[in-house]
């Protein structure tokens, strides 16, 4: 899973001459990267939320969390401990089992995206030929969850939040997708892998925000809307429907949400990187590097450090995202449903399609810049 | 012809007592279409605390603790309307000096009210941080009433005929200190706010009140002014001495919560303008100045003259409410908040009827909602600006 190392042999190898049977050692390897992949993306999200309490705290010129440890930096483990041991109280009217399946059907979805998200050239779970589509198609599921945890929590609003989360997400869902295609057809595939080193050729020149200026402006203000955060945080909107759809939530069921929500907005700082950002490329190619100090390539200890800005690469330009979604959570009101609507129907769909146009005619004139 | 005919379940959903953007207690039943608002029915009343009833057993000293309890953002102001109504009746002279003192107090505190009211309507329409910054500006005048009076909200400084006491040394230059720090921080808050296209689009045209409606529905403050009427009771009833200073009333022509909000901008601007043009004009100058020019020029000197007192007599705890009825008003920062009383020749007032300026402008609510998207309630229900303490009394 590591850098350009086959780690993946490696370990079937070890475990194979310690008497284990090749199937066995290949079940073991399969668990291994799944175990880094969830709590990687824990520790992710978490560190969202702590992101978000720091960075709102310096927006409104307060100072945040500081007891719980250095800069408040245990604050979401105690958010964790303490949701983990509450009471997960069901609503006397609720429907149980759609109330339970909800949350975690949110969260699943969204972790599952993360199965083709790659934050090196070899580190990804698995390279699918189908790559973004499945990431779009994954995470469309996340919405049937908030739609059953509105409707079974027999709450009005947490039913008004479900009918948004689904109206919502069904509007941004086709910006967004319109804005991937355009990427994909520039890259002549969906494989995340391929789109990353599509854009890997001549170091910040070549990154798809260049090249696709339009298509990501859409794809941020999808991914806002998808991620259900300000200025489109309209299902769990504070002041008008109480906390939306998660209004009788509590305990873990909470968490669930609570850390799905999070998990998402990583997911979409990890997309927009990789999609428009050149994902784990530096500003230059990193080869350059390595030929003006001398090194093979291929060198096994190179490697393992070329992996690691990678990792730190990607992790920074999700960060920046993330950093840029936060503050422009702090800043921006709201805007109301029918604008959101109006936004996504009558404005981001055309812009899209045109963009997509526009990406196929320029592919066909200039096919050197534009992947032909 | 058969026709297929959709038709929707109408939602009824409480909003409130405890809903987080009722503003304290109101409670709005709300019968939704959808995200559009059918109708909406306010329950008022989760506040009363028979404020009136109460003042009928207080003499107007043992009163004045209460009254901030009504409107308990603008404090100033409801104290001034106590001492004010029982003044009127038994005609009790207010030194000049005393009177500019009241000025001061009762523009920071349209201040503080306006700023707080800015924090609760943006965050209404989602942007959560100008709260604090407007907390920032508003514990700044709490400083300085806390300095003059000894408290942050709850003053209790008014008396009849003047203020409990005169401003402490240092205050006139700390107050002038924080009016020249404030005008650029007004102008902060409409960088940040004003056009801000998400703003704009959430409150421009919404909640459109015509002049005659406005007119005709009682309507007073802001709500009044941004509809087209440039009527301010400080320029009607020549209370005080507003006269001697420069100002201009604020209005707008929109009628709608844009217009709201812009007045209520202009004119903290220019109480700020106001409360500067107080503190070059107070007779006496600051309280050292006045202190030294009594000492230098002995007792007899005009320096311990009426003008340069701020009380014109220790009013007797014992202080007879006149016999006779009256109604006065000030221009509260929400309204017309006015007091009608009726005396007796009696330490007790007979009759203490509360006119609160929330009460009256609250009642258009839920013909400016209907119509409308969920989410403007809270936008319309901001930029009318209540306060349940004084609404429910």
């Amino acid at each position: 899973m590591y850098g350009g190392i086959d780690l993946q042999r490696s370990l079937i190898e070890v475990l194979s001459s310690l008497g284990l049977p090749t199937d066995v050692a290949k079940v073991i390897w399969m668990l291994l990267p799944m175990a880094v992949m969830v709590l990687g993306v824990t520790v992710g999200a978490l560190a969202c939320t702590w992101l978000e309490r720091k960075i709102s705290a310096a927006a409104q010129q307060r100072i945040g969390p500081e007891y719980a440890g250095p800069f408040g930096l245990l604050i979401p483990i105690a958010d964790v401990a303490k949701l983990v041991i509450k009471q997960g109280t069901i609503p006397a009217k609720a429907d149980a089992l759609l109330y339970t399946i909800g949350p975690a059907l949110v969260f699943t979805s969204i972790f599952l995206c993360y199965l083709v998200i790659p934050f090196g050239q070899n580190m990804i779970i698995s390279d699918l030929g189908t790559g973004v589509f499945f990431v779009i198609a994954i995470s469309s599921i996340a919405p049937i969850g908030l739609l059953m945890a509105g409707y079974s929590s027999n709450n009005k609003y947490s039913l008004l939040g479900g009918l948004r989360a689904a109206a919502q997400s069904i509007s941004y869902e086709i910006p967004l997708a319109l804005a991937v295609l355009a990427v994909a057809l520039m890259t002549n595939g969906l494989s995340t892998i391929d789109i990353v080193n599509q854009q890997a050729e001549y170091g910040i020149l070549s990154w798809n925000i260049w090249r696709q200026p339009i298509g990501f402006v859409i794809f941020i203000i999808a991914a806002l809307a998808e991620c259900e955060r300000l200025p489109f945080d309209l299902p769990e909107a504070e002041e008008e429907i109480v906390a939306g759809y998660q209004t009788e939530y509590s305990g873990i069921r909470f968490a669930f949400f609570y850390g799905g929500s999070y998990a998402n907005l990583l997911l979409a700082g990890l997309l927009a990187s990789i999609l428009y950002l050149g994902g784990w490329e530096l500003p230059f190619p990193i080869d350059r590097v390595s030929d003006a100090l001398g090194i093979e390539p291929n060198t096994a200890w190179w490697q393992v450090i070329a992996a690691f800005i990678g990792l730190t690469a990607t992790l920074v330009k999700t960060y920046a995202f993330i950093f840029f979604a936060i503050l422009l959570r702090w800043t921006v009101p709201r805007v109301r449903i029918d604008q959101l609507l109006d936004l996504g129907w009558k404005f981001l769909l055309p812009i899209g399609l045109a963009n997509l146009l526009i990406t196929a005619a320029l592919k066909l004139t200039f096919p050197f810049a534009f992947g032909g | 012809m058969v026709m297929i005919e959709t038709k929707a379940e109408r939602m009824v959903i409480n909003m409130g007592p405890h809903h987080p953007s009722m503003h304290g207690v109101l409670r709005l039943i709300v019968t939704l279409d959808g995200e559009n608002v059918v109708d909406c029915e306010p329950v008022l009343g989760y506040l009363h605390r028979s404020m009136e009833k109460i003042a009928e057993n207080r003499t107007i000293i043992q009163y004045l603790p209460y009254v901030t309890r009504w409107d308990y953002l603008a404090t100033m102001f409801t104290e001034a309307i106590t001492v004010n109504a029982p003044e009127k009746l038994a005609n009790v002279p207010v030194p000049r000096r005393a009177s500019y003192i009241r000025m001061i107090m009762l523009e920071l505190s349209r201040i503080a009210s306006h700023l707080l009211w800015l924090g609760t309507f943006v965050a209404d329409i989602g942007a959560q941080t100008p709260f604090f910054y407007v907390f920032r500006e508003r514990e700044m005048i709490y400083d300085l009433f806390e300095a003059a009076t000894g408290m942050r909200m709850m003053h209790n400084y008014f008396r009849i005929g003047g203020v409990a006491a005169d401003l402490p040394y240092g205050w006139i230059e700390k107050c002038e200190d924080f009016c020249n720090y404030f005008t650029p921080v007004i102008d902060e808050y409409e960088k940040l706010i004003t056009n801000n296209p998400i703003f704009r689009k959430r409150v421009e045209g919404l909640g459109t009140i015509t002049r005659d409606e406005a007119i005709n529905w009682g309507l007073s403050g802001p709500m009044l002014r941004g509809s087209g009427v440039k009527l301010d009771l400080r320029k009607v009833d020549h209370y005080e001495l507003y006269d001697e200073l420069d100002w201009d009333v604020q209005w707008d022509n929109g009628g709608d919560c844009l217009a709201r909000y812009l007045v209520r901008v202009k004119e903290m601007r220019e109480s700020t303008k106001m409360i500067l043009q107080c503190l070059k004009q107070i007779p006496g100058g600051s309280f050292e100045n006045l202190e030294a020019q009594r000492v230098l020029a002995g007792p007899k000197s005009e320096w311990t003259g009426m003008d340069y007192q701020f009380i014109s007599k220790k009013p007797s705890p014992t202080f007879k409410v006149a016999a006779g009825e009256h109604y006065v008003r000030v221009e509260a920062p929400k309204g017309e908040l006015g007091v009608y009383i009726i005396g007796e020749d009696s330490v007790f007032p007979w009759r203490f009827k509360i006119r609160p300026p929330g009460f009256i402008n609250l009642q258009i609510l839920p013909e400016l909602v209907r119509g409308m998207k969920l989410a403007d309630i809270m936008a319309i229900l901001g930029s009318v600006d209540i306060i349940m303490g004084e609404v429910d009394r």
